[in-house]
C-alpha cells in the first residue's frame, strides 16, 4: 500500500479458540480514509479478525497497532475509547432496549460529549426510519432496520475507524443495496472502514482494497478493482 | 371479612421482604445466569449488622432523633423510631453491598470463564462458608433484636369479631420495601447505570463493544442486590425479633422460588412472585394450617416448573443452570 501512514496495522497475528487456531500469522494494514474489505467463506477468520481488533479476543502472538499505538491485549471497553467502533455481526444490537437507548449506549465511550445530540440527529438523518421508531424496543425492528441501528449506533461513538461485520447478512437484495450505498456515503465523509463480508462481489465493488481470507490465512490481496477482474477470484468467490 | 383483611396485611408485609431478597437473585441471574445461593446469607449478615448497630448505637441514634423532634431525648416519638430504623437499615445496606462486592470479586469473578456448574457449586460453597463463619463469629444461639418500636401501640380498627390489628412495624416494612423497589426500578430503567446493566445482561461482549466496563457493572449489580437483601435482613430481624446465623437459608430459598415464579431474570416478575408467595402463605396459615406454610413455596416452585418453566413474566430461554 502507498503513501499514507496506515491507521491500523495487523502484524503477524495468531488467534486461537482453545487449541484451535483461527488466524495464522496474519499481517495487513489499513490506510486512512479507505474501505478495506475482508472477504472469504464461512470460517475463514473474518469475524475473528474483527474480534481481535476490538479486543474481544486476545491474540496469542503478534501485535495490533491503531493510530501508532499498540492496542494488543487491551480490554474491549478501552479500545472503543480510542475511537475504534464495531457494528457487530448478526445485527448485534440490544433487543431488550429501545432504539434510542441503543443509540445512547453507542455514545458511552464517545470522547466528545458535546457532540451527542448532533451525532444522534446525524444518525437519524442517515436512517429516518430509526427516528420514527426511536421509542420502540429494537427487537421489534425489521432485519434491515436492526442493521441500520447497529451502524448508526457505532457512529455515535465518534469512530475514526469503523468495523462492520457482515452488514448484508440475511437481508433482502434492495436493503443490501441501500446499506452498501450508505457505507459508501459514510466513507465519503472521511471515515476509514473495515468491512467484513461473505457477499464478496458487492463488498469489492464499494471497497478500495480487498483481502481474501481462507482458513485463517490471507490467500490474496490487492486493490478491489484488480480482485474483481482476477479470474481466480471470480471463480472461487464471485460465483462465475 | 376482618379476618381476611388481616391476612392480606400480613401477606403484603411478608411479600415485601421476600421481594427485596428475590430482587437480588433475579438481578444476578439476569446478568450472570448464576443462581447466587449465598444470597440468603447476605440477608443474614444484614440482620446481624442491624442487630449490632441497634445494640451499640441504636439508643444513641434514637435519643438524638427524639431530641431533634421532641426536644427531649427521653420522650419517645414514632418519627424518631422510624428515622432510627432507616439509619440502621442504611448501615446494613452499606455493609451488605461491601459483602456482595467481595463475594463477586473473590469467589465468582475468577470463575467467569469456566463452566456454569462450577459457579453454581461455588455459590453453594460461599453459602456454607457464611453459615459456618456466622456461627463461629456470632455464636449459633438466636439473639434478640432490640425493639425500637416498643413504645408504639398497634393501630386497631373495628372491634370484637371485626377487629383488625395493624402493627406500625408491618406498615413500616411494607412502605420501606416498596420505596426501595421504586428506587431500584428508577435506577434500572431511567439511569445510565441501569441502561448499562440491561445491556450487560443482554450480552457481555456486545456491551463491552460500547465501551461499557462490564466487570464494574456486574460488581454494581451484586452490590445493589446485596444491599436490598441487607435491608430485608434488618426488617425481618425487627419483626420476629430474633437473629441467628442459619436464618438466611429458608427465606433465601423461598425468595428464590418467588423469583422463579415471577420469571427469573425479570425484575417486575420477582416482585410479583414475592407478593403472590407472601399472600399465599398468609392465607394458608390463616384458613388452612400454618404447619405446611414453609412447604408452600416449594410446591409453587414445582408447579411452575411443570406448567410454565419460564415463570409468569419470563421469556422462554433454552438455557441450563
Amino acid at each position: 500500500m502507498s503513501k499514507n501512514e496506515p491507521i491500523l496495522q495487523f502484524n503477524d497475528v495468531s488467534v486461537y479458540y482453545g487449541i484451535i487456531q483461527a488466524i495464522h500469522n496474519m499481517s495487513f494494514s489499513v490506510e486512512k480514509g479507505q474501505i478495506v474489505t475482508l472477504v472469504g467463506a464461512n470460517g475463514a477468520g473474518k469475524s475473528t479478525t474483527l474480534r481481535a481488533i476490538s479486543g474481544l479476543i486476545k491474540p496469542k502472538s503478534g501485535s495490533i497497532v491503531f493510530k501508532g499505538e499498540n492496542i494488543t491485549g487491551l480490554p474491549a471497553h478501552e479500545i472503543v475509547r480510542k475511537r475504534l467502533c464495531q457494528a457487530p455481526e448478526g445485527r448485534g444490537i440490544f433487543l431488550n432496549l429501545t432504539v434510542e437507548e441503543n443509540m445512547d449506549l453507542g455514545a458511552w465511550a464517545a470522547p466528545d460529549k458535546g457532540a451527542y445530540q448532533a451525532n444522534m440527529d446525524k444518525g437519524y438523518q442517515l436512517f429516518p426510519r430509526l427516528r420514527e421508531r426511536r421509542n420502540q424496543l429494537s427487537g421489534t425492528l425489521s432485519g434491515g432496520e436492526q442493521q441500520m441501528l447497529a451502524i448508526a449506533r457505532a457512529l455515535m461513538g465518534q469512530p475514526e475507524l469503523l468495523l462492520l461485520d457482515e452488514p448484508s447478512l440475511g437481508l433482502a437484495p434492495q436493503i443490501i443495496e441501500k446499506i452498501f450505498e450508505i457505507i459508501t456515503d459514510i466513507n465519503k465523509t472521511g471515515m476509514t472502514i473495515v468491512l467484513v463480508e461473505q457477499n464478496a462481489l458487492q463488498a469489492l465493488q464499494v471497497a478500495h482494497y480487498g483481502i481474501v481470507l481462507e482458513t485463517g490465512k490471507i490467500k490474496t490481496h490487492g486493490p478491489a478493482g484488480d480482485l474483481l477482474r482476477s479470474d481466480e477470484i471470480r471463480k472461487a468467490y464471485l460465483g462465475d | 371479612m376482618a379476618e381476611f383483611a388481616q391476612y392480606i396485611i400480613n401477606g403484603l408485609s411478608q411479600g415485601g421482604t421476600y421481594a427485596l431478597i428475590a430482587l437480588g437473585y433475579t438481578m444476578v441471574f439476569g446478568i450472570l445466569q448464576l443462581i447466587n445461593f449465598a444470597h440468603g446469607e447476605v440477608f443474614m449478615l444484614g440482620a446481624f449488622t442491624g442487630l449490632y448497630t441497634s445494640k451499640y448505637a441504636g439508643l444513641a441514634i434514637l435519643g438524638t432523633f427524639n431530641r431533634l423532634l421532641t426536644g427531649s431525648a427521653e420522650t419517645a416519638s414514632t418519627g424518631a423510631a422510624i428515622l432510627t430504623a432507616i439509619v440502621i437499615i442504611l448501615v446494613a445496606m452499606c455493609v451488605c453491598a461491601a459483602v456482595g462486592f467481595c463475594v463477586e470479586r473473590l469467589a465468582y469473578r475468577p470463575l467467569r470463564a469456566s463452566p456454569r456448574i462450577n459457579l453454581l457449586i461455588t455459590a453453594v460453597g460461599v453459602s456454607l462458608f457464611f453459615q459456618n463463619a456466622g456461627q463461629l463469629l456470632f455464636g449459633s444461639d438466636p439473639k434478640a433484636f432490640p425493639d425500637l418500636f416498643e413504645n408504639l401501640e398497634p393501630w386497631t380498627f373495628g372491634a370484637d369479631e371485626n377487629l383488625i390489628v395493624i402493627n406500625p412495624l408491618q406498615v413500616f416494612v411494607f412502605i420501606t420495601a416498596i420505596t426501595l423497589m421504586l428506587i431500584l426500578r428508577h435506577v434500572i430503567f431511567h439511569t445510565r447505570l441501569g441502561r448499562a446493566m440491561r445491556a450487560v445482561s443482554f450480552n457481555h461482549d456486545l456491551a463491552s463493544l460500547m465501551g461499557i466496563p462490564t466487570n464494574q457493572i456486574i460488581a454494581a449489580t451484586f452490590m445493589m442486590g446485596s444491599s436490598l437483601a441487607g435491608a430485608a435482613g434488618v426488617m425481618v430481624g425487627m419483626t420476629y425479633p430474633k437473629v441467628e446465623p442459619l436464618m438466611g437459608s429458608l427465606p433465601g430459598l423461598k425468595a428464590f422460588c418467588a423469583a422463579v415464579l415471577g420469571g427469573i431474570g425479570n425484575v417486575t416478575g420477582a416482585v410479583l412472585g414475592s407478593f403472590i408467595l407472601g399472600l399465599a402463605e398468609a392465607l394458608l396459615s390463616g384458613y388452612g394450617t400454618p404447619t405446611y406454610k414453609d412447604a408452600l413455596a416449594f410446591t409453587i416452585l414445582i408447579l411452575i416448573l411443570l406448567v410454565k418453566p419460564s415463570g409468569l413474566l419470563g421469556v422462554n430461554r433454552t438455557e441450563k443452570v
